[in-house]
C-alpha cells in the first residue's frame, strides 16, 4: 500500500534543521508513557525557538517566539497523543516523530510528523474520517465534530486535534499510508502538519 | 458550600461554589474523556446548582490539549441546553491557545462572554 492524502510531502531534504524522536510501543504501557508526550511537545518547541533567526527580525520577537511556540507545542503533543492512541499494539513497529523546517525563498514552514502503525479494522475507519475532513466545511465540521464528541460519553475518535490544528491554526494536513513490511504485514500512517510562521 | 479541588502533577482546578466560579491552572493534557471525569463532576455540580452566571477563569491555564477543549465543549452544550445560566470566560491575551481556540465556544453558544485581557 502506498496512498497520499491532502498535502504531504513526499521527500524532505535533510539539508536543513530537523530533529527525529522515536518511541519503542512496547517497552512502556501508554498509560505511563502519556506524561511523556507533553514533555516531548515542549522540548521540541523550545528547541526550535531557541535557534530561529528570524524571530529576532519581527517586530515583536517575544510575542511571536510565545505564539510559535505555543503552535508547536499544541500540534506536536496533539500529533503524539493520536500516535500513541491510534498505534497498533500488536506491532512493535516504533513510533516517530519528526520536525523539519523548512526556509524556502523567505518564507518559514514548519513540518511536523508523526508516525504510527495502523491495524487493519482502523485503517478504513481513518481514511474515511479523512475524506470528510477535506471535502466537508471546515466549521461546519469542527461545529458538529465538537457536537459529537460533547455528546459521546468516551470522547474517543472526534478527530478534534486535527480539526483544532486546522480551523485555529490554519495548518495544513497530509497523511501517507504505506506498508512497511510484508509477512506479517505492517502498515504505516505519517500525519504531516504544515504550519506557515 | 465547600470548595472543590483537583489536582494533578502540572495543573490544578478549583471550584468555587460561593462566586460560581471555576478556576484552572497549568498544563492540563489528560488522556481523554475518562480523566476528565473529576474535572467534570466539577463543572456538572455547577451547573446543578443552577446559578444565573457560571465563570471559568483560565487566566493560568498554559496549556489545554484537544480533549480538554471537548470537555469545555460539553459543558456549554450542557449549560445551553439548561437555558437559564450564562457563561463568562475569563481568559488570557497572553497565551496563544486562548485567542486561538476558545472563540469557538462561543459559536457554540453565541451569548457566551469571552474576555481575554
Amino acid at each position: 500500500m502506498h496512498k497520499i492524502f491532502g498535502e504531504f510531502q513526499e521527500n524532505l531534504s535533510d539539508e536543513e534543521e530537523f530533529l527525529i524522536l522515536g518511541f519503542s510501543p512496547s517497552s512502556i504501557p501508554i498509560q505511563q508513557r502519556w506524561r511523556n508526550n507533553g514533555l516531548s511537545a515542549d522540548f521540541v518547541a523550545d528547541y526550535l525557538t531557541t535557534f530561529f533567526p528570524a524571530i529576532d527580525e519581527d517586530p515583536d520577537p517575544e510575542g511571536k517566539r510565545v505564539e510559535i511556540k505555543g503552535a508547536v507545542s499544541y500540534i506536536a503533543n496533539e500529533l503524539l497523543e493520536n500516535a500513541m492512541k491510534f498505534n497498533d499494539d500488536n506491532s512493535s513497529y516504533p513510533i516517530k516523530f519528526g520536525l523539519h523546517i523548512l526556509d524556502i525563498a523567505t518564507e518559514i514552514t514548519l513540518v511536523l510528523l508523526a508516525t504510527n502503525s495502523v491495524s487493519k479494522q482502523s485503517l478504513n475507519k481513518f481514511q474515511s474520517f479523512i475524506h470528510e475532513l477535506l471535502e466537508s466545511d471546515l466549521d461546519e465540521l469542527y461545529i458538529r465534530q465538537l457536537e459529537k464528541s460533547a455528546e459521546d460519553e468516551t470522547g474517543a475518535a472526534s478527530g478534534l486535534g486535527l480539526l483544532t490544528m486546522k480551523n485555529d491554526y490554519f495548518a495544513k494536513l497530509g497523511w501517507k499510508f504505506e506498508t512497511v513490511q510484508q509477512e506479517p504485514e505492517v502498515v504505516t500512517v505519517t500525519t504531516m502538519v504544515q504550519l506557515k510562521v | 458550600m465547600e470548595k472543590q479541588n483537583v489536582q494533578g502533577e502540572n495543573y490544578q482546578v478549583i471550584g468555587d461554589p460561593e462566586t460560581a466560579t471555576v478556576y484552572f491552572k497549568g498544563s492540563l493534557r489528560l488522556g481523554g474523556m475518562k480523566e476528565y471525569e473529576p474535572i467534570i463532576k466539577i463543572l456538572d455540580e455547577m451547573i446543578q446548582q443552577d446559578p444565573s452566571l457560571i465563570t471559568l477563569n483560565l487566566r493560568e491555564l498554559e496549556f489545554l490539549n484537544s480533549s480538554g477543549i471537548s470537555m469545555l465543549s460539553k459543558f456549554v452544550l450542557n449549560v445551553r441546553k439548561k437555558k437559564t445560566i450564562q457563561i463568562e470566560i475569563k481568559g488570557s491575551d497572553k497565551i496563544p491557545w486562548q485567542g486561538k481556540s476558545l472563540k469557538n465556544l462561543q459559536r457554540l453558544m453565541p451569548g457566551l462572554k469571552l474576555e481575554l485581557e
